[in-house]
């Protein structure tokens, strides 16, 4: 009985966790991938690896970053067994990157600052497309989904002194990218 | 006006790489335009697909390519291995001919040397002939 209590009490916490996450996840995997289903898959099989694992997250990290480490990890395996199948499809419904760029919301900007807007992010998803895989990560999840450098490095597994190169690298892409359009 | 603009943490820019502020307004604009996205694709309901499509076109013409592949080789190794077999099947016709050219060389050798022999016995000198009769003579005596 207090065993039944104590699941129904952490499938609670659970549904909170996605409630609370899931946007998240997902469009860290949307910028990634630039798939929708494959970022919706991947987000899945996210929640699904989390909740196998559930009594096992011993609340070290916040569950935010928990979360970002295992999405990593899928969107690198999902990589890797693509590469190895050659014959599907890699990217079966990347979307373009002019239409990537086309999600905007209006607000209260002119048509021409909307036009102005739309030019720079299609600049930032050009250079985020030229980044490294690592680049890319660190770059997503500093200026996306806002981690400071300790919570990356702990989600990538790698030192956050290595983190800030990546970073660097990122930023002078970027910079870069939008210096050329001028 | 966006969140990024809003945030102090990543304005300060904490982890000492600085933002300029066209970088920030632009990383902001992707942020913001991400999130629209994000938000579009939540609410929308799912199509059923399936999880890795084969790209069976792709799939094709590597199996073509396959196909193509093996069959010059095979093809070229069948050629070779065929006309290896020829040349050895032509190579022993050429020695069975002249193992019987080298034969019927040797026959008419023989006949040629047998009928100069016999030849030779026959055209004796006139002047020889009594020595000749008296050897016939001894030929038939035993002595």
């Amino acid at each position: 009985m207090i065993n039944a209590t104590a699941e129904a009490i952490a499938a609670q916490d659970f549904d909170s966790v996605v409630a609370e996450h899931r946007a998240q996840i997902f469009r860290f995997l949307l910028a990634s991938t630039r798939d929708v289903d494959l970022a919706e898959t991947l987000t899945q099989d996210c929640f699904l690896k989390a909740h196998r694992n559930w009594s096992s997250f011993r609340g070290e990290s916040s569950v935010l970053t928990w979360l970002m480490r295992i999405a990593i990890n899928l969107q690198k395996d999902h990589w890797r067994n693509r590469r190895l199948q050659f014959w599907r499809q890699t990217r079966t419904n990347a979307v373009d990157l002019d239409i990537a760029s086309d999600w905007l919301p209006s607000g209260e900007r002119t048509a021409e600052q909307r036009m102005l807007a739309r030019e720079q992010v299609a600049h930032v998803w050009r250079a985020v497309e030229n980044l490294s895989e690592r680049q890319r990560t660190v770059f997503l999840l500093r200026y996306v989904d806002e981690l400071d450098l300790k919570e990356i490095a702990h989600v990538t597994g790698m030192s956050e002194g290595t983190v800030k190169a990546h970073l660097s690298r990122a930023l002078a892409r970027v910079r870069k990218e939008l210096g050329e359009k001028r | 006006m966006n969140r990024m603009d809003e945030n102090p943490k990543l304005v300060q820019g904490n982890d000492d790489l600085e933002l300029e502020p066209e970088l920030r307004e632009a990383i902001g604009n992707f942020k913001t335009s991400l999130s629209a996205w994000t938000e579009e694709a939540i609410s929308r309901p799912r199509k059923l697909t399936s999880r890795a499509r084969v790209n069976w076109a792709l799939a094709t013409k590597w199996a073509l390519g396959c196909a193509v592949f093996i069959g010059t080789v095979s093809g070229g190794v069948y050629e070779n291995h065929h006309q290896q077999v020829a040349a050895k099947a032509e190579a022993a016709r050429l020695a069975e001919q002249q193992r019987e050219l080298t034969a019927q060389r040797a026959r008419e050798e023989a006949d040629l040397m047998a009928r100069v022999d016999n030849d030779i016995a026959r055209e004796v000198p006139s002047a020889l002939e009594p020595l000749a009769s008296l050897m016939e003579e001894n030929q038939g005596t035993g002595n």
